[in-house]
């Protein structure tokens, strides 16, 4: 089986119990399938709930309704009804997520925390350390960054730490929130080929992309998110 | 994915008169698995810690631990003698008080190699050894192995008091706010220390705390608890992120994003 991500009938809604109950709609019964070797980019206005779809696909929001099914390493998982234990192990090793803000333990020096990404979808520590240090030179952080805590870096390199520590992982299946959103025009392009890379060796992508550049090389397709009337 | 929680509490319950401080609480962890209990004081929190490692006997409820030999054993069936074995060799708390944890009267290495020899340890070399090497691990210049934790700082109590713990190689082990009243340096070493220990060793935790950003960094899983109860439980950062319980919600809201 190949990878893929399948959302069918997903909705969303937000109750915010302290703001006087205030219903948020956010999806509605949204369905999208990203096979493997495609790049889907989900386009839409601000709060259409572009960020929502991704992170409702990698288990961090839970859905109303409907089902988020993740096939990958020939077996498929709803992950929206899935045991956090399960989760967490799609997490290391199915499904790759580049959030926006990179979120570490400080102190940590950065080759540990892509190395660590490595480690836990199952490489050995020396392995893990190699790759780690391939993945950062491939997105040009200099070496004497390595040893420093990414807390300490500029907004443009955490981002790309941010990257590498997702790509050292073959993952079948990849989740980007505006991967390129604060990198110059050279580390772009080297985000780009290596989503064009993932799609080549068949990981289904998904992501938000809002340069259009960036966007228009490496998408296969759009999705949009149309935004809802948000009173419910 | 292994097989069976290491640890599995049952309606537990818990009263001191007629203030209820647990009410049927259920919570299990598995190994490798890091559970942060949070909630504001007076939510049961540390009540609920006391009963299930073993420190203070529920009013109702059981918790049944799963020993290194494979047995089941509810702690609160077992005999005294059984629960202080389980707790010498494979639990450990780390209270919020180091006082509560260490002896004040033997030295630092001292109070680290007598973990050890409570497992049946007897070479002093060796000892010493592993005690020097857990100071250096919780950072304590190893320079200090003979001075006695009070004329420590409160922050280096701490972290010796950890290494105290973690020496003799628990497979559970219970914290009590351990990272309450230390600086931000050290408690980033101890959060990366006690992560890759889960991570490497397998190490299973159950900490309550009441530091979203703590509980968000360190746990797999969360359990907000409110007046006793367990109100919201699940991935930790599906529980922050996106809380349900109005209370959680009230929680996540009033800090500072973690």
């Amino acid at each position: 089986m190949t990878a893929s991500l399948r959302l069918v009938d997903v909705s969303k809604t937000f109750v915010l119990h302290n703001q006087d109950g205030a219903v948020l709609r956010v999806l509605d019964r949204l369905s999208l399938e990203v096979e493997g070797g495609e790049c889907v980019a989900l386009v839409g206005p601000s709060g259409a709930g572009k960020s929502t779809v991704l992170r409702i696909a990698c288990g961090n929001y839970a859905p109303d309704w409907g089902r988020v099914l993740v096939a990958a390493g020939g077996r498929a998982t709803d992950i929206a009804c899935a045991p956090p234990r399960a989760v967490l192990a799609l997490r290391r090793q199915a499904i790759g997520h580049v959030s926006q803000f990179l979120r570490v333990i400080p102190r940590v020096p950065a080759i540990e925390v892509v190395a660590e990404a490595a480690r836990l979808a199952g490489s050995s520590p020396d392995d893990a350390h190699a790759r780690a240090g391939e993945m950062l030179d491939i997105l040009r952080i200099p070496r004497r960054l390595w040893s420093l805590s990414p807390t300490t870096f500029s907004g443009g390199e955490q981002q790309r730490v941010n990257i590498a520590r997702t790509m050292v992982v073959p993952f079948p299946i990849l989740l980007l929130d505006e991967p390129t959103a604060s990198l110059d025009a050279e580390n772009r392009a080297v985000v780009v080929d290596l989503i064009r890379d993932a799609c080549r060796r068949g990981a289904a992508v998904l992501g938000i992309f809002h340069d259009a550049d960036v966007r228009a090389a490496v998408a296969t397709r759009e999705v949009a998110c149309a935004t809802l009337s948000r009173a419910a | 994915m292994t097989e069976a929680p290491l640890l599995r509490v049952r309606g537990l319950s818990h009263a001191y008169g007629s203030r209820i401080a647990c009410s049927a609480v259920d919570v299990e962890v598995w190994p490798g698995e890091v559970l942060a209990i949070v909630g504001e004081s007076g939510s049961g929190k540390s009540t609920l810690l006391n009963c299930i490692s073993g420190r203070m006997r529920p009013g109702a409820g059981e918790v049944v631990y799963r020993a290194k030999d494979g047995r089941e054993v509810d702690l609160w069936q077992a005999s005294d003698a059984q629960r202080r074995l389980l707790a010498r060799t494979e639990l450990g708390m780390v209270h919020q008080n180091p006082r509560d944890g260490l002896r004040l009267g033997v030295s630092a290495g001292g109070n680290v190699g007598e973990r050890l020899m409570a497992v049946g340890a007897r070479n002093y070399g060796a000892i010493r050894a592993t005690a020097a090497e857990w100071l250096a691990r919780v950072e304590i210049d190893v320079g200090r192995i003979d001075d006695l934790p009070r004329t420590f700082s409160g922050g280096m109590q701490q972290r010796l008091q950890i290494a105290r713990v973690l020496v003799s190689r628990p497979r559970l082990v219970f914290l009590d706010e351990p990272t309450g009243g230390l600086d931000v340096s050290v408690q980033a070493r101890l959060l990366d220390l006690l992560r890759s220990l889960s991570r490497d060793l397998g190490l299973a935790a159950i900490i309550v705390t009441h530091d979203l950003a703590v509980a968000r960094l360190l746990a797999h899983r969360i359990c907000v608890m409110r007046g006793g109860e367990v109100v919201e439980d699940g991935l930790t950062d599906r529980v922050l992120d996106d809380p349900r319980h109005p209370y959680t919600q009230l929680l996540v809201s009033s800090v500072l994003p973690p």
